[in-house]
Protein backbone atom coordinates (compact mmCIF):
# COMPACT_ATOMS: atom_id res chain seq x y z
CA UNK A 1 0.00 0.00 0.00
CA UNK A 2 1.31 3.47 -0.90
CA UNK A 3 1.86 5.99 1.86
CA UNK A 4 -0.62 8.40 0.26
CA UNK A 5 -3.27 5.68 0.44
CA UNK A 6 -2.45 5.23 4.03
CA UNK A 7 -2.76 8.93 4.82
CA UNK A 8 -6.04 9.31 3.03
CA UNK A 9 -7.31 6.22 4.79
CA UNK A 10 -6.40 7.71 8.14
CA UNK A 11 -7.91 11.08 7.35
CA UNK A 12 -11.26 9.54 6.60
CA UNK A 13 -11.15 7.30 9.62
CA UNK A 14 -9.76 9.73 12.17
CA UNK A 15 -12.47 10.32 14.72
CA UNK A 16 -13.09 10.02 18.37
CA UNK A 17 -12.72 7.33 20.93
CA UNK A 18 -13.46 7.95 24.54
CA UNK A 19 -11.30 6.38 27.17
CA UNK A 20 -9.11 4.29 24.91
CA UNK A 21 -5.37 4.02 25.18
CA UNK A 22 -3.54 5.61 22.29
CA UNK A 23 0.13 5.47 22.80
CA UNK A 24 2.46 2.75 21.61
CA UNK A 25 4.15 4.60 18.75
CA UNK A 26 2.45 5.58 15.48
CA UNK A 27 1.91 9.29 15.98
CA UNK A 28 -0.42 9.46 12.96
CA UNK A 29 -3.07 7.78 15.02
CA UNK A 30 -3.05 10.47 17.69
CA UNK A 31 -5.03 12.95 15.57
CA UNK A 32 -8.49 12.15 16.85
CA UNK A 33 -11.67 14.06 17.53
CA UNK A 34 -14.07 13.31 20.34
CA UNK A 35 -17.45 13.57 18.66
CA UNK A 36 -17.42 10.65 16.28
CA UNK A 37 -20.58 8.70 15.66
CA UNK A 38 -20.59 4.98 16.23
CA UNK A 39 -19.39 4.08 12.76
CA UNK A 40 -18.80 0.86 10.90
CA UNK A 41 -20.74 -1.45 13.14
CA UNK A 42 -21.63 -3.58 10.18
CA UNK A 43 -24.06 -6.01 11.69
CA UNK A 44 -26.47 -5.07 14.45
CA UNK A 45 -29.36 -6.50 16.35
CA UNK A 46 -32.60 -4.59 16.03
CA UNK A 47 -35.10 -3.16 18.47
CA UNK A 48 -37.76 -5.18 16.69
CA UNK A 49 -36.16 -8.51 17.56
CA UNK A 50 -37.93 -8.80 20.96
CA UNK A 51 -34.97 -10.49 22.60
CA UNK A 52 -35.49 -12.08 26.00
CA UNK A 53 -32.39 -13.37 27.77
CA UNK A 54 -32.83 -16.58 29.77
CA UNK A 55 -29.58 -16.50 31.70
CA UNK A 56 -28.05 -13.50 33.48
CA UNK A 57 -25.83 -12.98 36.53
CA UNK A 58 -24.44 -9.96 38.34
CA UNK A 59 -20.87 -10.71 37.24
CA UNK A 60 -18.54 -9.12 34.70
CA UNK A 61 -19.14 -5.53 35.87
CA UNK A 62 -18.11 -3.59 38.94
CA UNK A 63 -20.44 -2.30 41.65
CA UNK A 64 -20.81 -2.54 45.40
CA UNK A 65 -24.42 -3.68 45.21
CA UNK A 66 -26.35 -5.90 42.83
CA UNK A 67 -28.47 -2.84 41.96
CA UNK A 68 -25.37 -1.01 40.73
CA UNK A 69 -24.28 -4.07 38.80
CA UNK A 70 -27.73 -4.62 37.28
CA UNK A 71 -27.82 -0.98 36.19
CA UNK A 72 -24.56 -1.41 34.30
CA UNK A 73 -25.64 -4.69 32.75
CA UNK A 74 -28.85 -3.02 31.59
CA UNK A 75 -26.80 -0.41 29.74
CA UNK A 76 -25.22 -3.17 27.69
CA UNK A 77 -28.60 -4.87 27.28
CA UNK A 78 -30.01 -1.59 25.92
CA UNK A 79 -27.24 -1.36 23.34
CA UNK A 80 -28.09 -4.86 22.14
CA UNK A 81 -31.87 -4.31 22.30
CA UNK A 82 -32.37 -7.07 24.84
CA UNK A 83 -35.83 -6.34 26.26
CA UNK A 84 -36.06 -8.64 29.24
CA UNK A 85 -33.40 -10.37 31.33
CA UNK A 86 -33.84 -13.29 33.70
CA UNK A 87 -31.49 -13.10 36.66
CA UNK A 88 -30.58 -15.84 39.06
CA UNK A 89 -28.09 -16.21 41.90
CA UNK A 90 -26.70 -13.22 43.80
CA UNK A 91 -23.28 -11.72 44.19
CA UNK A 92 -20.97 -13.20 45.20
CA UNK A 93 -22.33 -16.63 44.45
CA UNK A 94 -21.44 -20.05 45.80
CA UNK A 95 -21.38 -23.56 44.37
CA UNK A 96 -23.04 -25.37 47.27
CA UNK A 97 -25.03 -22.78 49.22
CA UNK A 98 -26.57 -23.55 52.60
CA UNK A 99 -30.24 -22.47 52.84
CA UNK A 100 -29.37 -19.16 54.53
CA UNK A 101 -26.98 -18.43 51.69
CA UNK A 102 -29.38 -19.16 48.82
CA UNK A 103 -32.04 -17.12 50.64
CA UNK A 104 -29.57 -14.20 50.84
CA UNK A 105 -28.82 -14.46 47.13
CA UNK A 106 -32.52 -14.70 46.23
CA UNK A 107 -33.18 -11.60 48.35
CA UNK A 108 -30.68 -9.75 46.18
CA UNK A 109 -32.55 -10.81 43.05
CA UNK A 110 -35.89 -9.84 44.61
CA UNK A 111 -34.39 -6.39 45.23
CA UNK A 112 -33.54 -5.78 41.57
CA UNK A 113 -36.89 -7.18 40.40
CA UNK A 114 -38.60 -4.52 42.50
CA UNK A 115 -36.42 -1.80 40.97
CA UNK A 116 -36.87 -2.85 37.32
CA UNK A 117 -40.19 -4.76 37.20
CA UNK A 118 -40.68 -4.14 33.48
CA UNK A 119 -37.21 -5.29 32.44
CA UNK A 120 -36.12 -8.04 34.81
CA UNK A 121 -37.45 -11.45 35.75
CA UNK A 122 -36.06 -13.78 38.40
CA UNK A 123 -35.57 -17.48 39.03
CA UNK A 124 -35.06 -18.71 42.61
CA UNK A 125 -31.65 -20.25 43.27
CA UNK A 126 -32.04 -23.61 45.06
CA UNK A 127 -29.73 -26.37 46.25
CA UNK A 128 -31.08 -29.88 45.83
CA UNK A 129 -28.94 -31.04 48.75
CA UNK A 130 -31.56 -29.22 50.89
CA UNK A 131 -34.89 -30.38 49.41
CA UNK A 132 -37.12 -29.18 52.25
CA UNK A 133 -35.59 -25.73 52.49
CA UNK A 134 -35.59 -25.50 48.70
CA UNK A 135 -39.28 -26.33 48.63
CA UNK A 136 -39.90 -23.58 51.18
CA UNK A 137 -37.91 -21.20 49.00
CA UNK A 138 -40.17 -21.99 46.05
CA UNK A 139 -43.14 -20.96 48.19
CA UNK A 140 -41.43 -17.78 49.36
CA UNK A 141 -40.05 -16.59 46.02
CA UNK A 142 -42.56 -17.95 43.50
CA UNK A 143 -45.91 -18.81 45.13
CA UNK A 144 -45.75 -15.75 47.41
CA UNK A 145 -43.25 -13.71 45.43
CA UNK A 146 -42.59 -12.39 41.92
CA UNK A 147 -40.19 -15.07 40.67
CA UNK A 148 -41.15 -17.26 37.71
CA UNK A 149 -38.75 -20.20 37.83
CA UNK A 150 -35.93 -21.95 39.63
CA UNK A 151 -32.23 -22.37 38.98
CA UNK A 152 -30.45 -25.53 40.02
CA UNK A 153 -26.69 -25.35 39.69
CA UNK A 154 -24.03 -27.70 40.98
CA UNK A 155 -25.27 -28.34 44.53
CA UNK A 156 -26.35 -31.87 43.67
CA UNK A 157 -26.73 -33.97 40.53
CA UNK A 158 -30.28 -33.75 39.28
CA UNK A 159 -30.80 -37.46 38.59
CA UNK A 160 -31.55 -38.01 42.29
CA UNK A 161 -35.22 -38.61 43.13
CA UNK A 162 -34.86 -36.12 45.98
CA UNK A 163 -35.26 -33.38 43.37
CA UNK A 164 -38.64 -34.66 42.21
CA UNK A 165 -40.80 -32.86 44.84
CA UNK A 166 -39.21 -29.56 43.75
CA UNK A 167 -39.90 -30.31 40.11
CA UNK A 168 -43.50 -31.34 40.82
CA UNK A 169 -44.13 -28.12 42.77
CA UNK A 170 -42.70 -26.07 39.91
CA UNK A 171 -45.04 -27.93 37.59
CA UNK A 172 -48.03 -26.98 39.73
CA UNK A 173 -46.97 -23.33 39.71
CA UNK A 174 -46.03 -23.29 35.99
CA UNK A 175 -42.57 -22.18 37.13
CA UNK A 176 -39.72 -22.95 34.74
CA UNK A 177 -36.90 -25.24 35.86
CA UNK A 178 -33.42 -24.29 34.71
CA UNK A 179 -30.85 -27.00 35.40
CA UNK A 180 -27.19 -26.24 34.67
CA UNK A 181 -25.61 -29.13 32.76
CA UNK A 182 -22.05 -29.71 31.62
CA UNK A 183 -20.12 -32.52 30.00
CA UNK A 184 -16.50 -31.75 30.72
CA UNK A 185 -13.90 -34.11 29.34
CA UNK A 186 -11.72 -32.53 32.03
CA UNK A 187 -14.15 -33.75 34.72
CA UNK A 188 -17.37 -32.34 36.17
CA UNK A 189 -17.68 -30.95 39.68
CA UNK A 190 -18.99 -33.48 42.24
CA UNK A 191 -22.55 -32.13 42.19
CA UNK A 192 -22.57 -31.06 38.54
CA UNK A 193 -25.26 -32.58 36.33
CA UNK A 194 -24.85 -33.88 32.82
CA UNK A 195 -27.54 -33.71 30.13
CA UNK A 196 -27.91 -37.45 30.67
CA UNK A 197 -28.75 -36.78 34.34
CA UNK A 198 -31.37 -34.30 33.22
CA UNK A 199 -32.77 -36.87 30.81
CA UNK A 200 -33.36 -39.19 33.79
CA UNK A 201 -35.14 -36.37 35.60
CA UNK A 202 -37.19 -35.60 32.48
CA UNK A 203 -38.27 -39.23 32.16
CA UNK A 204 -39.63 -39.20 35.72
CA UNK A 205 -41.29 -35.78 35.35
CA UNK A 206 -42.50 -35.87 31.78
CA UNK A 207 -45.22 -33.23 32.22
CA UNK A 208 -42.96 -30.50 33.61
CA UNK A 209 -41.02 -28.27 31.20
CA UNK A 210 -37.29 -28.48 31.95
CA UNK A 211 -34.45 -26.40 30.56
CA UNK A 212 -31.10 -28.04 29.88
CA UNK A 213 -28.79 -25.14 30.76
CA UNK A 214 -25.69 -24.82 28.52
CA UNK A 215 -26.92 -27.94 26.70
CA UNK A 216 -23.97 -29.71 28.28
CA UNK A 217 -21.56 -27.21 26.66
CA UNK A 218 -20.54 -30.12 24.44
CA UNK A 219 -23.78 -29.52 22.57
CA UNK A 220 -23.18 -32.27 20.03
CA UNK A 221 -23.72 -34.69 22.93
CA UNK A 222 -26.15 -32.60 24.97
CA UNK A 223 -28.67 -32.31 22.14
CA UNK A 224 -28.63 -36.07 21.63
CA UNK A 225 -28.99 -36.76 25.36
CA UNK A 226 -32.26 -34.85 25.68
CA UNK A 227 -33.62 -35.44 22.18
CA UNK A 228 -36.12 -38.13 23.28
CA UNK A 229 -37.72 -35.92 25.92
CA UNK A 230 -40.12 -33.37 24.46
CA UNK A 231 -40.50 -31.61 27.83
CA UNK A 232 -36.81 -30.61 27.70
CA UNK A 233 -35.70 -27.39 26.00
CA UNK A 234 -32.06 -26.44 25.61
CA UNK A 235 -30.47 -23.16 26.68
CA UNK A 236 -27.64 -22.15 24.37
CA UNK A 237 -25.87 -19.80 26.80
CA UNK A 238 -22.44 -19.80 28.30
CA UNK A 239 -20.21 -21.46 25.75
CA UNK A 240 -18.04 -20.29 22.88
CA UNK A 241 -19.97 -19.15 19.79
CA UNK A 242 -19.14 -22.34 17.92
CA UNK A 243 -20.93 -22.37 14.61
CA UNK A 244 -23.47 -25.09 14.01
CA UNK A 245 -24.85 -25.33 17.57
CA UNK A 246 -28.21 -23.73 16.86
CA UNK A 247 -28.55 -25.42 13.47
CA UNK A 248 -28.11 -28.86 15.05
CA UNK A 249 -30.48 -28.02 17.91
CA UNK A 250 -33.17 -26.85 15.48
CA UNK A 251 -32.64 -29.90 13.27
CA UNK A 252 -32.80 -32.44 16.09
CA UNK A 253 -35.20 -30.81 18.57
CA UNK A 254 -37.19 -28.28 16.57
CA UNK A 255 -36.87 -24.52 17.03
CA UNK A 256 -39.59 -24.58 19.72
CA UNK A 257 -37.18 -26.30 22.10
CA UNK A 258 -34.24 -23.90 21.69
CA UNK A 259 -33.84 -20.88 23.98
CA UNK A 260 -31.46 -17.92 23.68
CA UNK A 261 -29.61 -16.92 26.83
CA UNK A 262 -26.23 -15.32 27.39
CA UNK A 263 -24.80 -16.14 30.84
CA UNK A 264 -23.63 -12.52 31.17
CA UNK A 265 -21.55 -11.00 32.60
CA UNK A 266 -18.92 -13.79 32.32
CA UNK A 267 -20.01 -14.04 28.69
CA UNK A 268 -20.97 -11.26 26.32
CA UNK A 269 -24.31 -10.63 24.65
CA UNK A 270 -22.33 -10.41 21.41
CA UNK A 271 -20.92 -13.91 21.41
CA UNK A 272 -24.12 -15.56 22.58
CA UNK A 273 -26.52 -13.66 20.32
CA UNK A 274 -24.21 -14.51 17.42
CA UNK A 275 -25.10 -18.17 17.84
CA UNK A 276 -28.67 -17.28 16.89
CA UNK A 277 -28.06 -14.52 14.35
CA UNK A 278 -25.28 -16.49 12.68
CA UNK A 279 -27.26 -19.70 12.35
CA UNK A 280 -28.64 -20.81 9.01
CA UNK A 281 -32.27 -20.96 10.13
CA UNK A 282 -35.48 -19.21 9.08
CA UNK A 283 -36.55 -15.84 10.45
CA UNK A 284 -39.51 -17.51 12.14
CA UNK A 285 -37.21 -19.94 13.91
CA UNK A 286 -34.90 -17.10 14.95
CA UNK A 287 -37.82 -15.20 16.44
CA UNK A 288 -38.82 -18.21 18.52
CA UNK A 289 -35.30 -18.76 19.83
CA UNK A 290 -34.58 -15.10 20.63
CA UNK A 291 -37.66 -14.77 22.85
CA UNK A 292 -40.83 -16.26 21.40
CA UNK A 293 -40.36 -19.62 23.08
CA UNK A 294 -39.57 -18.08 26.44
CA UNK A 295 -42.62 -15.83 26.28
CA UNK A 296 -44.80 -18.85 25.43
CA UNK A 297 -43.34 -20.92 28.28
CA UNK A 298 -43.64 -18.07 30.79
CA UNK A 299 -47.10 -16.91 29.77
CA UNK A 300 -49.09 -19.09 32.20
CA UNK A 301 -47.14 -18.07 35.29
CA UNK A 302 -46.86 -14.44 34.24
CA UNK A 303 -50.60 -14.32 33.55
CA UNK A 304 -51.32 -15.81 36.97
CA UNK A 305 -49.24 -13.07 38.56
CA UNK A 306 -50.79 -10.35 36.43
CA UNK A 307 -47.45 -9.61 34.78
CA UNK A 308 -47.42 -8.06 31.31
CA UNK A 309 -45.31 -9.52 28.55
CA UNK B 1 -14.27 -1.94 5.50
CA UNK B 2 -13.06 -4.79 7.65
CA UNK B 3 -9.84 -6.82 7.59
CA UNK B 4 -10.38 -10.12 9.37
CA UNK B 5 -7.01 -11.55 10.46
CA UNK B 6 -8.39 -14.85 11.74
CA UNK B 7 -10.12 -17.09 9.22
CA UNK B 8 -9.56 -20.76 8.40
CA UNK B 9 -10.07 -22.74 5.22
CA UNK B 10 -10.47 -26.50 4.72
CA UNK B 11 -12.13 -28.79 7.26
CA UNK B 12 -12.23 -28.79 11.04
CA UNK B 13 -11.34 -32.43 11.80
CA UNK B 14 -14.22 -33.18 14.21
CA UNK B 15 -17.36 -31.91 12.51
CA UNK B 16 -18.47 -30.04 9.44
CA UNK B 17 -18.86 -26.32 10.02
CA UNK B 18 -21.42 -24.15 8.24
CA UNK B 19 -19.57 -22.14 5.53
CA UNK B 20 -16.53 -24.41 5.47
CA UNK B 21 -16.28 -24.28 1.69
CA UNK B 22 -14.34 -21.34 0.24
CA UNK B 23 -17.23 -20.01 -1.85
CA UNK B 24 -19.68 -20.01 1.01
CA UNK B 25 -17.09 -18.56 3.38
CA UNK B 26 -16.25 -15.72 1.00
CA UNK B 27 -19.91 -14.97 0.35
CA UNK B 28 -20.64 -14.57 4.02
CA UNK B 29 -17.52 -12.52 4.74
CA UNK B 30 -18.32 -10.18 1.88
CA UNK B 31 -21.96 -9.87 2.90
CA UNK B 32 -20.84 -8.59 6.29
CA UNK B 33 -18.33 -6.07 4.98
CA UNK B 34 -15.13 -8.05 5.30
CA UNK B 35 -12.95 -7.04 2.36
CA UNK B 36 -9.82 -8.91 3.31
CA UNK B 37 -9.46 -12.10 5.33
CA UNK B 38 -6.17 -13.62 6.45
CA UNK B 39 -6.77 -17.32 6.01
CA UNK B 40 -4.92 -20.24 7.51
CA UNK B 41 -5.81 -23.88 6.99
CA UNK B 42 -7.29 -26.33 9.47
CA UNK B 43 -5.07 -28.88 7.72
CA UNK B 44 -2.08 -27.15 9.25
CA UNK B 45 -3.01 -28.60 12.64
CA UNK B 46 -2.51 -32.30 11.97
CA UNK B 47 -1.11 -32.80 8.49
CA UNK B 48 2.61 -33.56 8.21
CA UNK B 49 2.90 -32.62 4.55
CA UNK B 50 2.74 -28.95 5.43
CA UNK B 51 4.21 -27.84 2.11
CA UNK B 52 1.21 -29.31 0.35
CA UNK B 53 -1.18 -27.81 2.89
CA UNK B 54 0.23 -24.38 2.11
CA UNK B 55 0.14 -24.90 -1.65
CA UNK B 56 -3.51 -25.90 -1.49
CA UNK B 57 -4.25 -22.92 0.73
CA UNK B 58 -2.63 -20.56 -1.76
CA UNK B 59 -4.55 -22.15 -4.65
CA UNK B 60 -7.84 -21.83 -2.76
CA UNK B 61 -7.16 -18.19 -1.97
CA UNK B 62 -6.38 -17.48 -5.63
CA UNK B 63 -9.37 -19.36 -6.94
CA UNK B 64 -12.00 -17.92 -4.60
CA UNK B 65 -12.91 -14.44 -3.47
CA UNK B 66 -11.07 -12.34 -6.07
CA UNK B 67 -8.35 -11.28 -3.70
CA UNK B 68 -10.42 -11.22 -0.52
CA UNK B 69 -8.55 -14.22 0.91
CA UNK B 70 -4.91 -13.69 1.89
CA UNK B 71 -3.10 -16.97 2.60
CA UNK B 72 -1.28 -17.36 5.90
CA UNK B 73 0.98 -20.40 5.84
CA UNK B 74 1.38 -23.05 8.49
CA UNK B 75 4.83 -23.82 9.83
CA UNK B 76 5.57 -26.69 12.19
CA UNK B 77 9.15 -26.47 13.51
CA UNK B 78 9.11 -30.05 14.79
CA UNK B 79 9.05 -31.38 11.21
CA UNK B 80 12.29 -32.18 9.34
CA UNK B 81 13.41 -29.28 7.16
CA UNK B 82 10.65 -26.96 8.35
CA UNK B 83 12.94 -24.14 7.33
CA UNK B 84 12.05 -24.85 3.72
CA UNK B 85 8.33 -24.59 4.50
CA UNK B 86 9.07 -21.15 5.90
CA UNK B 87 11.19 -20.26 2.88
CA UNK B 88 8.43 -21.31 0.48
CA UNK B 89 5.84 -19.33 2.43
CA UNK B 90 7.98 -16.25 2.04
CA UNK B 91 9.75 -16.64 -1.30
CA UNK B 92 7.45 -18.82 -3.36
CA UNK B 93 4.02 -17.86 -2.02
CA UNK B 94 4.97 -14.26 -1.16
CA UNK B 95 3.19 -14.51 2.16
CA UNK B 96 3.36 -11.76 4.76
CA UNK B 97 2.41 -13.93 7.69
CA UNK B 98 2.63 -17.43 9.09
CA UNK B 99 0.30 -19.04 11.61
CA UNK B 100 1.66 -21.33 14.32
CA UNK B 101 -0.04 -23.84 16.65
CA UNK B 102 2.59 -24.81 19.26
CA UNK B 103 0.11 -26.88 21.30
CA UNK B 104 -0.93 -29.02 18.34
CA UNK B 105 2.67 -29.40 17.20
CA UNK B 106 4.15 -30.18 20.58
CA UNK B 107 6.65 -27.47 21.44
CA UNK B 108 6.65 -24.77 24.07
CA UNK B 109 7.26 -21.05 23.76
CA UNK B 110 10.53 -21.37 25.70
CA UNK B 111 11.95 -24.15 23.50
CA UNK B 112 14.95 -23.82 21.22
CA UNK B 113 12.70 -24.71 18.29
CA UNK B 114 10.46 -21.78 19.02
CA UNK B 115 13.48 -19.48 19.28
CA UNK B 116 14.76 -20.67 15.92
CA UNK B 117 11.37 -20.21 14.30
CA UNK B 118 10.92 -16.70 15.68
CA UNK B 119 14.44 -15.75 14.64
CA UNK B 120 13.86 -17.04 11.13
CA UNK B 121 10.52 -15.26 10.88
CA UNK B 122 12.05 -12.02 12.13
CA UNK B 123 14.90 -12.31 9.61
CA UNK B 124 12.34 -12.62 6.84
CA UNK B 125 10.17 -9.84 8.29
CA UNK B 126 7.15 -12.10 8.53
CA UNK B 127 4.20 -11.59 10.83
CA UNK B 128 3.74 -14.50 13.24
CA UNK B 129 0.19 -15.40 14.23
CA UNK B 130 0.37 -17.37 17.47
CA UNK B 131 -2.85 -19.34 18.04
CA UNK B 132 -3.34 -20.17 21.71
CA UNK B 133 -6.21 -22.63 21.38
CA UNK B 134 -8.63 -24.02 18.82
CA UNK B 135 -11.49 -25.04 21.08
CA UNK B 136 -12.62 -25.07 24.70
CA UNK B 137 -10.47 -27.78 26.31
CA UNK B 138 -13.50 -28.99 28.28
CA UNK B 139 -15.32 -30.21 25.19
CA UNK B 140 -12.50 -31.74 23.17
CA UNK B 141 -12.59 -35.18 21.60
CA UNK B 142 -11.37 -37.70 24.21
CA UNK B 143 -8.62 -38.92 21.89
CA UNK B 144 -7.54 -35.41 20.97
CA UNK B 145 -7.10 -33.39 24.13
CA UNK B 146 -4.81 -30.45 23.51
CA UNK B 147 -4.01 -27.94 26.25
CA UNK B 148 -4.04 -24.18 25.71
CA UNK B 149 -0.56 -22.86 24.83
CA UNK B 150 1.33 -22.05 28.03
CA UNK B 151 1.87 -18.30 27.83
CA UNK B 152 4.16 -18.01 30.86
CA UNK B 153 7.27 -17.77 28.61
CA UNK B 154 5.65 -15.16 26.36
CA UNK B 155 7.15 -12.11 28.08
CA UNK B 156 10.70 -13.47 27.74
CA UNK B 157 10.04 -14.43 24.12
CA UNK B 158 8.72 -10.98 23.22
CA UNK B 159 11.72 -9.43 24.98
CA UNK B 160 14.01 -11.49 22.81
CA UNK B 161 12.24 -10.57 19.56
CA UNK B 162 10.89 -7.06 20.19
CA UNK B 163 10.65 -6.13 16.49
CA UNK B 164 8.86 -9.28 15.37
CA UNK B 165 5.17 -8.52 14.66
CA UNK B 166 3.41 -11.08 16.80
CA UNK B 167 -0.37 -11.52 16.75
CA UNK B 168 -1.87 -13.34 19.73
CA UNK B 169 -4.92 -15.25 18.50
CA UNK B 170 -7.83 -17.12 20.09
CA UNK B 171 -7.00 -15.63 23.45
CA UNK B 172 -9.82 -16.40 25.88
CA UNK B 173 -8.09 -15.59 29.12
CA UNK B 174 -4.58 -16.99 28.74
CA UNK B 175 -3.24 -13.44 28.35
CA UNK B 176 -5.22 -10.94 30.40
CA UNK B 177 -5.41 -7.23 29.62
CA UNK B 178 -2.80 -6.27 32.22
CA UNK B 179 -0.20 -8.64 30.80
CA UNK B 180 -1.23 -7.69 27.29
CA UNK B 181 -0.49 -4.01 27.87
CA UNK B 182 2.96 -4.98 29.20
CA UNK B 183 3.62 -7.11 26.11
CA UNK B 184 2.51 -4.22 23.89
CA UNK B 185 5.08 -1.98 25.58
CA UNK B 186 8.11 -4.23 25.14
CA UNK B 187 7.30 -5.82 21.81
CA UNK B 188 5.53 -5.47 18.53
CA UNK B 189 2.63 -7.49 19.92
CA UNK B 190 -0.95 -7.41 18.66
CA UNK B 191 -4.12 -8.97 19.99
CA UNK B 192 -6.91 -10.38 17.86
CA UNK B 193 -10.38 -9.99 19.39
CA UNK B 194 -12.35 -13.14 18.49
CA UNK B 195 -12.18 -14.56 22.01
CA UNK B 196 -12.54 -11.36 24.05
CA UNK B 197 -15.34 -12.24 26.46
CA UNK B 198 -17.41 -10.92 29.37
CA UNK B 199 -20.00 -8.25 28.89
CA UNK B 200 -18.45 -5.24 27.12
CA UNK B 201 -15.27 -7.29 26.67
CA UNK B 202 -13.89 -5.29 23.74
CA UNK B 203 -14.45 -2.02 25.58
CA UNK B 204 -12.44 -3.37 28.52
CA UNK B 205 -9.54 -4.26 26.23
CA UNK B 206 -9.59 -0.84 24.59
CA UNK B 207 -9.40 0.80 28.01
CA UNK B 208 -6.26 -1.09 28.99
CA UNK B 209 -4.38 -1.94 25.81
CA UNK B 210 -3.27 0.56 23.12
CA UNK B 211 -6.03 0.61 20.53
CA UNK B 212 -3.57 0.27 17.67
CA UNK B 213 -2.58 -3.13 19.01
CA UNK B 214 -6.03 -4.66 18.70
CA UNK B 215 -6.99 -6.42 15.46
CA UNK B 216 -10.33 -7.61 14.14
CA UNK B 217 -10.48 -11.39 14.01
CA UNK B 218 -13.53 -13.61 13.87
CA UNK B 219 -12.22 -17.19 13.96
CA UNK B 220 -14.80 -17.82 11.25
CA UNK B 221 -16.02 -20.40 10.30
CA UNK B 222 -15.35 -22.15 13.62
CA UNK B 223 -17.08 -19.25 15.39
CA UNK B 224 -20.13 -17.48 14.07
CA UNK B 225 -18.84 -14.44 12.21
CA UNK B 226 -21.48 -12.30 13.94
CA UNK B 227 -19.79 -12.78 17.33
CA UNK B 228 -16.91 -10.50 16.40
CA UNK B 229 -19.18 -8.05 14.58
CA UNK B 230 -21.62 -7.67 17.45
CA UNK B 231 -18.80 -6.77 19.86
CA UNK B 232 -18.82 -3.36 18.14
CA UNK B 233 -22.45 -2.89 19.07
CA UNK B 234 -22.00 -4.01 22.66
CA UNK B 235 -18.86 -1.95 23.27
CA UNK B 236 -19.04 1.78 22.73
CA UNK B 237 -15.77 2.66 21.04
CA UNK B 238 -16.37 5.63 18.80
CA UNK B 239 -15.53 5.87 15.12
CA UNK B 240 -11.76 6.06 15.30
CA UNK B 241 -11.23 3.02 17.50
CA UNK B 242 -13.78 1.11 15.46
CA UNK B 243 -12.13 1.77 12.10
CA UNK B 244 -8.61 1.34 13.34
CA UNK B 245 -9.43 -2.01 14.96
CA UNK B 246 -11.54 -3.20 12.06
CA UNK B 247 -8.98 -2.41 9.38
CA UNK B 248 -6.45 0.36 10.01
CA UNK B 249 -4.18 -1.57 12.34
CA UNK B 250 -3.95 -4.58 10.06
CA UNK B 251 -3.21 -2.29 7.09
CA UNK B 252 -0.50 -0.51 9.06
CA UNK B 253 1.00 -3.79 10.14
CA UNK B 254 1.50 -4.93 6.57
CA UNK B 255 2.50 -1.44 5.43
CA UNK B 256 5.19 -1.12 8.10
CA UNK B 257 6.74 -4.43 7.07
CA UNK B 258 6.67 -3.31 3.45
CA UNK B 259 8.32 0.02 4.19
CA UNK B 260 11.05 -1.76 6.16
CA UNK B 261 11.85 -3.79 3.07
CA UNK B 262 12.30 -0.78 0.79
CA UNK B 263 13.34 2.16 2.93
ZN1 LIG C 1 -24.86 -19.17 34.67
Amino acid sequence: MQSTDRRSFLSTSAAGVVGCVVGAGNSNLAAVADDAPLANAPFRTSEHDAIWDLHCHFSGVTGDTVEQRAAKLLEYADRMYVQRLIFFMGWPWSYTPEPAEFRRQNDQVLGVLQRWPDRLLGFAYLNASFPDESLAEIERCIQNGPMVGVKLWVGRRCNTEDVDPLIRRCGELNALVFQHTYLKITGNLPGESTPQDLAELAARNSKVPLICGHCGADWTLGIRAVRQFPNVSVGISGSDPTAGFVEMAVRELGAERVLYGSDIGGRSFASQLAKVYGADITDAQRTLILGGNLRRMLKPIMDSKGMQQ
Amino acid sequence: MIIDVNVYLSRWPFRRLPHDTPDSLVRKLRFHGVEQAWAGSFDGLLHKDIANVNSRLVADCKQHGEGLLVPVGAVNPTLPDWQDDLRRCHEVHQMRAIRIHPNYHGYSLDSALCDELFQAAQDRRLIVQLVLAMEDVRVQHPLMRVAVVDTAPLAALVNKFPRLPLVIMNNSAAVRTGQASELAKVGNTFFELSHFESVGGLENWVKEVPVERILFGSYFPFFNLEAALLKFQESQLGGFATTTIQAGNAKDLVFDLHSQESP
